[in-house]
C-alpha cells in the first residue's frame, strides 16, 4: 500500500494546523461565514441539515486495518458512534462539532489520512476498481496510476478553481466496476500491441441533472503519457468550461456542446504542447509507485479449497454467502470477499464504531489487513484464502456483517436523502429499508438474481439512480416526497442511462411499484438466466408501463 | 401565519430555536412562536446579530402549526430538523 512521503505528510500536517488556526478564528468572530465557508469546505466540513458533516478521502478506496480502527475511534470519540461510506469510496460522519474537527484531521493525519479535496471545484479523490489488485481479470492494478493522478491533482494550484468539480475514476480490468463512463475522466488500463501499459481515455461522463456517458477520446495513450494527457482535457476544460452557469459548468455539457471530435482536436494540440516534458511520467517513477502496490506473498495454494467446500455443504447459510458475496482472485486458493453493509432493512453504507474494529481485526488475522470500500458503499477484503472464508465468515456473522446479498436486490445504494442531507428533495433511506424489508427473503432475493437499485434524494444523482438497473429519484412534489422509477440503467462496460418509466409515485405506492417492475420481469424473462437488464433490453420498457400502468 | 427562527450553532453544528427570551435553544417547543410581521421583524434582526456575534449560522424563519400544545414544523425538511432523522435508530449499527 502507498505510504506518505515527506512531502504528502508535511502538507497535511501544514494543512491540520493552518485550518485549526481558521477554525479558531471562526469561533472567535474574528472570520465571518462567508468568509469561512470556503476554507471548510477545502477540508471537507459541510453544514447539512442536523450538523456538520466531515467528508474523508479514502485514496481509491483502499485502507489499512490501522486507518480503519482510526475510523472506529472517531467515530466512538467525536461522533454518534457510525460512520457512512459512500458511492465516492470516501468517508462521511453526520454529526461532528466544528470545535472538534481539527482535533479529528490531526487524528487522521497521524495515519496518512485527511479531507482535502473531497469537496469545492477542483479534483476529488480519484476512484478505482474495489477489486483492484486482486480481481482474475485485470489488465493491471489501476491503483499505481490512481496513487499518481492523486499526487498530480493534490493542492494544484491551476487546477483548484475549475469551473465544477471533477471526478477521475480508473479500471484495470476491461470489466468496468468503477464505472469510468459515468466521470469526467475515466480511464481504464490495457496492455498495447507490445504488452506495455497505457490507458483509454474517455471523457465528459456524469450523472446530476444532466446524465451523460463519457466519450471516448484517445483508444490508447502509452503510460509515459498519461499525465501530460490528462493535465490537457483539465487545461482545456478549465479554459472553455461554461463559469457563467453552475448547471452548465460540468465538463460533460462543454463536451456536449463542443462535440468530441472538436473537443479531441483542442486537447490533442495542448497535449502536443506538453508531451514529453515535466508531466512525462518516466519508467522508473511509474516503477517505484507501483511497488508500493505490490501483491502481498500469496502462499501456493489449491485452486479449490477442500476446507471450505466441507464448510458449505455442513453450514447452507454460508453456502449462501460463498455464493453471493466471494469475488474470483488472480491467484488460485485466494478470492476477495464483500462485506456487505446493507443489512436487511437497514442503511446502505453505515458502519458502526464496533463493526469498523471488527474489520479491522479481521483484515489484521486474515487478509494482509487490507481494506477496500466500494463504490456500492459496501466493505471489501480483497485478499482472503479460500480456507480462511469459514472463520471470516463467523467473525463477521458475530459483528452483524454477514448478509448475503452482494450485488443481490437487497444491495441497494442510497444516498443520505432528506434525513441527512441539505440538498435533498426526498428521502432516500427509508425507501431502501423498505425495499430491502420487502425482497429481503433469502429464496426471494436468489429467485430475482442480479439486480441493482439505486436511489437519490435530489437530482444531483449521489445515489446513482441514472445507472441503476431500477433507478429511483426522490423528488418534491408540492411538499410531499415523490419518487420517479427509471429502467435499464447501467454502470458497467455496456453503461446506460435509465428511462424514465412513467409518472411517479407517492412514498406510499413506489415499493409495490418496484415489485410490479420485478415481478413483471419474473414472468416474462426467457429463463431465470436471463438477468433483469438483459430482459429489459430485450423488452423495452413497454410490458413495464403496462403493468404499472395499465394499457 | 405562525413562525418560529431556526438557525445552526456555530461551534457544533447543532438545529436550535429562537426563544422569546433571545436563547438558542435545541428544543423547539421552547421557540416564541410568532405571528405578525412586526414580531418577524425584530426577531429576524436580533438573529441576525447573533449571527455577527459568531454564536449561530443559517438563520431561518420556518412556517410552524401547534398541534396538542407541541410546535411541529409544516415542512417535512424542518420536521427533519427539529426530530431527527426518521431512519430507524435500531437498524442504525451503533445506535443507542
Amino acid at each position: 500500500m502507498y505510504r506518505y512521503d515527506e512531502f504528502d505528510a508535511a502538507f497535511v500536517r501544514e494543512r491540520v494546523v493552518q485550518f485549526s488556526d481558521q477554525v479558531e478564528r471562526r469561533l472567535k468572530g474574528e472570520i465571518t461565514e462567508d468568509e469561512f465557508r470556503p476554507l471548510r469546505l477545502m477540508n471537507g466540513v459541510y453544514l447539512q441539515l442536523h450538523a456538520y458533516m466531515l467528508r474523508i478521502a479514502v485514496p481509491y478506496g483502499t485502507l489499512s486495518s490501522t486507518q480503519m480502527r482510526r475510523l472506529a475511534h472517531i467515530a466512538r470519540t467525536y461522533d454518534k458512534g457510525f460512520g457512512h461510506f459512500t458511492t465516492r469510496q470516501n468517508i462521511q460522519f453526520n454529526w461532528p462539532a466544528l470545535k472538534d474537527v481539527p482535533a479529528i484531521l490531526s487524528e487522521l493525519a497521524e495515519v496518512e489520512m485527511h479531507a482535502i479535496q473531497t469537496s469545492g471545484n477542483c479534483i476529488r479523490n480519484v476512484t478505482a476498481d474495489h477489486f483492484a489488485g486482486a480481481a482474475f481479470d485485470e489488465a493491471d492494478d489501476p491503483r499505481p496510476y490512481a496513487e499518481i493522478l492523486r499526487q498530480w491533482s493534490s493542492l494544484h494550484p491551476e487546477f483548484s478553481f475549475l469551473p465544477r468539480k471533477f471526478k477521475i475514476a480508473v479500471t484495470g480490468a476491461a470489466h468496468d466496476r468503477a464505472a469510468i463512463r459515468l466521470h469526467d475522466i475515466g480511464l481504464e488500463v490495457k496492455r498495447g500491441d507490445d504488452g506495455g501499459i497505457g490507458f483509454a481515455v474517455y471523457v465528459g461522463g456524469g450523472q446530476g441533472r444532466t446524465p451523460m456517458l463519457a466519450r471516448e477520446i484517445n483508444p490508447f495513450v502509452p503510460e509515459a503519457d498519461i499525465l501530460a494527457y490528462v493535465d490537457a482535457i483539465l487545461r482545456v476544460y478549465n479554459l472553455f468550461g461554461r463559469r457563467d452557469n453552475k448547471f452548465k459548468a460540468r465538463i460533460k455539457i462543454l463536451v456536449h456542446e463542443t462535440g468530441i471530435d472538436e473537443l479531441r482536436r483542442m486537447v490533442e494540440e495542448e497535449f502536443a504542447q506538453i508531451r514529453g516534458g515535466v508531466l512525462g511520467l518516466p519508467a522508473e517513477e511509474a516503477e517505484r509507485i507501483r511497488a508500493y502496490f505490490a501483491p502481498p506473498r500469496f502462499e501456493e495454494r489449491p485452486a479449490v479449497s477442500a476446507k471450505l467446500n466441507a464448510a458449505r455443504t455442513a453450514n447452507p447459510t454460508l453456502d449462501r454467502f460463498v455464493k453471493q458475496n466471494l469475488h474470483r482472485h488472480k491467484a488460485p486458493g485466494y478470492t476477495s470477499l464483500t462485506i456487505s453493509l446493507k443489512p436487511i432493512g437497514g442503511i446502505p453504507g453505515d458502519a458502526s464504531a464496533d463493526q469498523m474494529d471488527a474489520v479491522a481485526v479481521i483484515a489484521e488475522t486474515w487478509a494482509f489487513s487490507e481494506i477496500r470500500v466500494s463504490h456500492e458503499q459496501n466493505l471489501i477484503l480483497p485478499h482472503l484464502a479460500l480456507d480462511d472464508v469459514p472463520d471470516v465468515y463467523q467473525a463477521l456473522a458475530a459483528a452483524g456483517l454477514a448478509t448475503a446479498n452482494a450485488g443481490a436486490i437487497t444491495d441497494i445504494i442510497a444516498c443520505p436523502g432528506l434525513d441527512y442531507c441539505a440538498l435533498a428533495n426526498a428521502r432516500s433511506i427509508p425507501i431502501a429499508s423498505q425495499l430491502s424489508e420487502r425482497f429481503g427473503a433469502p429464496e426471494r432475493q436468489d429467485e430475482i438474481g442480479p439486480l441493482s437499485i439505486k436511489i437519490s434524494g435530489c437530482i444531483n444523482a449521489c445515489g446513482h439512480h441514472h445507472v441503476g438497473h431500477i433507478g429511483i429519484l426522490g423528488v418534491d412534489r408540492k411538499g410531499e416526497e415523490f419518487y420517479q422509477i427509471s429502467l435499464g440503467g447501467n454502470p458497467d462496460e455496456s453503461a446506460s442511462i435509465g428511462e424514465i418509466i412513467g409518472p411517479g409515485f407517492y412514498a406510499e405506492g413506489v415499493i409495490d411499484a418496484v415489485e410490479t417492475v420485478v415481478d413483471t420481469y419474473i414472468k416474462l424473462r426467457l429463463s431465470p438466466e436471463e438477468t433483469f437488464l438483459t430482459a429489459y433490453r430485450r423488452l423495452g420498457e413497454a410490458p413495464f408501463k403496462e403493468a404499472l400502468y395499465g394499457a | 401565519m405562525l413562525e418560529i427562527l431556526t438557525a445552526n450553532r456555530l461551534y457544533d453544528g447543532d438545529v436550535v430555536y429562537r426563544t422569546a427570551a433571545g436563547d438558542w435553544v435545541a428544543d423547539v417547543d421552547a421557540a416564541e412562536l410568532i405571528d405578525s410581521t412586526d414580531r418577524l421583524t425584530l426577531a429576524v434582526a436580533a438573529a441576525n446579530a447573533d449571527v455577527k456575534a459568531s454564536k449561530v449560522l443559517d438563520v431561518a424563519p420556518i412556517a410552524v402549526e401547534v398541534t396538542d400544545g407541541h410546535i411541529v414544523p409544516k415542512r417535512l425538511r424542518e420536521r427533519i430538523r427539529a426530530f431527527g432523522p426518521t431512519v430507524k435508530s435500531d437498524h442504525r449499527p451503533g445506535a443507542n
